[in-house]
């Protein structure tokens, strides 16, 4: 029989079952430069081969205003809250773009990277993170076009002045990856044995942009009722909508703020989230391999 | 020796068939049983053992059962068994790429695995790019990979193509990029699965080099499953021997080896049982070596005669003509024996028999033999085929001045004197 000090210094002990909240943060530390590597891989690689190479970038969200411009603010004549339509479309398609692009990427990891991850260990993790942040430097150019076309309205003197809330910019961007990153966990842990919901989750994400104020102002709902609740209050229940609201008000004087207590409330939401996908995720991820 | 490894009653249970809606109700009932009513897993206590062949009668198997055993630091352990005998599913475990189902793995120090060769590469990368990529994924930081750079690049023998994308690259070039990399990690235990099956007969060469001077040189932990017994021969000093998801046998290569071989052949009593392919019209009753029917021959140098005695009955006139070939324990054919090569004697219906005495030659070397049987029209068609009907042992080989010499010492299969 062994002794019990002996059985001390296993470095690495392999169990059935992981305890619920057991991150290994040394271990994704250890990994750190694995991190880099898949953001750098994710940026370089996507428009290999192309002609414009990373200009899809900037062109991708360039004609999805016009788009908007054409159909929401041209035919269905939604109003912008008095800012110019191009500014307010971009603002909210840069977030947006940003948020469903960690998300459904987020919620494919276990899925598309089922041959990596069938071969070698590393904290799987490290994939859904790299993801955040590699949309993270992609959200950074594209919200650079952003403050291009600001300077151009504020050249021609139609640019509505920000406000000190815009400080809170930084914050609201980790809320929108935080989010992302819990809700995105949490379903690529179901979908590894139940491909429904991926199927499902495509559409979700659709119909979710249409109930978070990017393409009108939240103004447009309010006092409007549905089935006897207050539609502006179900819109705020959406944890993405204050985060949103609170961009368009701080940087373009859209609308008004929308209130601390549906920011903390956005904020508890996404903290909650993310604790619940990791606790879920930690447990797939042991044996995912199996049923993926 | 202190333990490097230690698997504790290690169990891992799949599920057969497809995940469909049944799969829905039975993780309701296991999450009903377990967790509101706080019984045991209700699964976990059927399932059958992992036997490829024959039709399950439960819808969860075993793939690994009560696994139990201790790898010293620095042992080269050769892990050998059939397919589907649970070889790559233990390698799987201990690589945390899936966790086990019941049971514990203990290790000291940093576990390599090496499962496949390139894992991660990226077509569109470059080579260069792609070694750091595929390094990391195994463990290494940059600055450990930077370091090692040249000699990877080196070792792979691809520095031409170094800065053009793999999609461009030959497979060949790609696993050896990929080998390179592998072998490249310095890990204190290193799991690898048969990748070194690949690759042209110099980087083969090579790889085994490496592994050997890895595991020999460096004193480091290597668990390494193959098919291919010579290579296992040649680099393992232990053995595991898995039959049907349990350890059957755990001792020195060899005698693993020999383990497996012998097991392989005695899954029949009698060589009569052995018989895999008999044409219609055919029928073999008894088969004698030596005036015994079974599976095992022991000769010693002084009486190297075999005595085939088959009786059966023809159906039809029939053109029959004993064969057999003698490989050694990793299935090299060394010997073939056939009296009337190339014409066959017909015999008339009825019962028949064959009555040969085959006669070894003189200083064969001592080791564990498997002997094929064939009844052939000769060069026409197989008539009656027993693979590895049964095992030839010769007990002593031994020179004149008084050593024994035997194969499985790399010393050759004939001793001249």
């Amino acid at each position: 029989m062994r002794k019990s000090s002996e059985n001390e210094n296993w470095t690495t002990v392999i169990k059935p079952h992981n305890g619920l909240f057991e991150v290994n943060l040394k271990e994704i530390w250890d990994y750190r430069d694995l991190l880099t590597l898949f953001v750098k891989r994710d940026i370089t690689v996507q428009y290999k081969q192309t002609v414009l190479g990373p200009l899809w970038w900037l062109i991708q969200p360039a004609l999805t205003v016009i788009m908007y411009m054409v159909v929401f603010g041209g035919i269905a004549g939604i109003p912008t809250d008095g800012v110019p339509q191009p500014l307010f479309y971009l603002g909210g398609v840069c977030m947006w773009q940003y948020f469903a692009d960690c998300l459904t990427k987020t919620s494919n990891t276990f899925v598309t990277n089922a041959n990596v991850f069938g071969k070698v260990y590393f904290p799987r993790l490290i994939m859904p993170m790299a993801n955040v942040t590699s949309n993270l430097v992609r959200f950074g150019i594209q919200f650079g076009l952003f403050v291009v076309v600001y300077i151009y309205y504020a050249i021609i003197g139609m640019a509505p002045s920000p406000n000190w809330y815009f400080l809170l910019f930084p914050l609201l961007v980790v809320m929108m990856a935080g989010l992302a990153l819990g809700f995105g966990i949490v379903i690529s842990s179901l979908t590894t044995k139940y491909r429904d919901l991926q199927i499902l989750f495509t559409f979700v994400v659709q119909l979710w942009m249409y109930g978070t104020p990017i393409v009108y102002p939240l103004s447009q709902v309010a006092g409007k009722k549905v089935l006897g609740m207050d539609l502006e209050t179900i819109m705020c229940l959406n944890p993405v909508t204050p985060v949103i609201e609170t961009f368009k008000y701080g940087a373009l004087s859209a609308g008004e703020f929308i209130g601390w207590g549906w920011l903390a409330y956005s904020l508890g939401f996404t903290l909650v989230v993310l604790a619940f996908g990791i606790l879920i995720f930690n447990k797939v991820q042991k044996s995912f391999m199996d049923t993926v | 020796m202190p333990t490097a490894i230690e698997f504790n009653n290690i169990g891992k249970q799949y599920r057969l068939g497809l995940v469909s809606t049944r799969t829905l109700s039975h993780d309701l009932n296991r999450w009903w049983q377990t967790a509101v009513l706080h019984k045991e897993d209700p699964y976990l206590k059927i399932g059958s053992v992992n036997d490829r062949s024959t039709v399950a009668d439960s819808e969860y198997v075993w793939a690994l059962k009560d696994i139990n055993f201790k790898v010293e630091q620095g042992d080269v352990v050769g892990i050998i068994g059939k397919n589907g005998a649970g070889k790559s599913t233990l390698l799987k475990l201990l690589s945390r790429v899936t966790g086990p189902t019941t049971g514990t793995i203990k290790a000291r120090g940093r576990i390599g695995s090496l499962l496949e060769v390139g894992t991660g590469f990226h077509p569109e990368m470059t080579g260069r790019e792609n070694i750091f990529m595929n390094g990391a994924i195994l463990g290494m930081t940059k600055a450990e990979i930077s370091r090692k750079l040249d000699e990877i690049v080196d070792f792979s023998g691809c520095e031409r193509y170094i800065d053009t994308p793999v999609k461009r690259y030959s497979s060949g070039m790609m696993v050896r990029l990929g080998f390179a990399v592998a072998a490249h990690l310095d890990p204190e235990i290193l799991v690898v699965d048969e990748v070194l099956a690949v690759g042209d007969a110099e980087f083969q060469k090579k790889a085994i080099g490496k592994m050997k001077d890895v595991s020999q040189g460096q004193g480091r932990t290597v668990l390494f499953v193959s098919h291919n017994m010579g290579s296992v021969r040649s680099l393992c000093t232990k053995g595991v021997l898995l039959e049907k998801g349990q350890v059957k046998f755990m001792g020195g290569i060899i005698e693993t080896i020999d383990e497996y071989l012998v097991a392989d052949t005695l899954s029949g009593e009698k060589i009569v049982d052995l018989i895999s392919n008999c044409k219609e019209g055919v029928a073999i009753k008894k088969i004698f070596v030596n005036g015994s029917q079974s599976t095992r021959l022991t000769l010693t140098s002084d009486g190297l005669d075999m005595h085939i005695k088959i009786l059966g009955v023809l159906q039809n006139a029939q053109k029959l003509s004993l064969e057999m070939q003698v490989s050694d324990a990793a299935g090299v054919p060394v010997m073939l024996y056939s009296k009337n090569y190339g014409d066959s004697p017909i015999f008339p219906a009825g019962e028949f028999d064959i009555d040969e005495i085959v006669r070894l030659p003189k200083g064969m070397m001592a080791g564990p033999y498997c002997v094929d049987i064939y009844l052939t029209n000769s060069t026409v068609e197989g008539i009656v085929d027993i693979p590895r009907a049964f095992i030839l042992e010769i007990a002593d080989c031994v020179s004149p001045s008084g050593y024994s010499l035997s194969y499985k010492n790399n010393q050759g299969y004939m001793y001249l004197s």
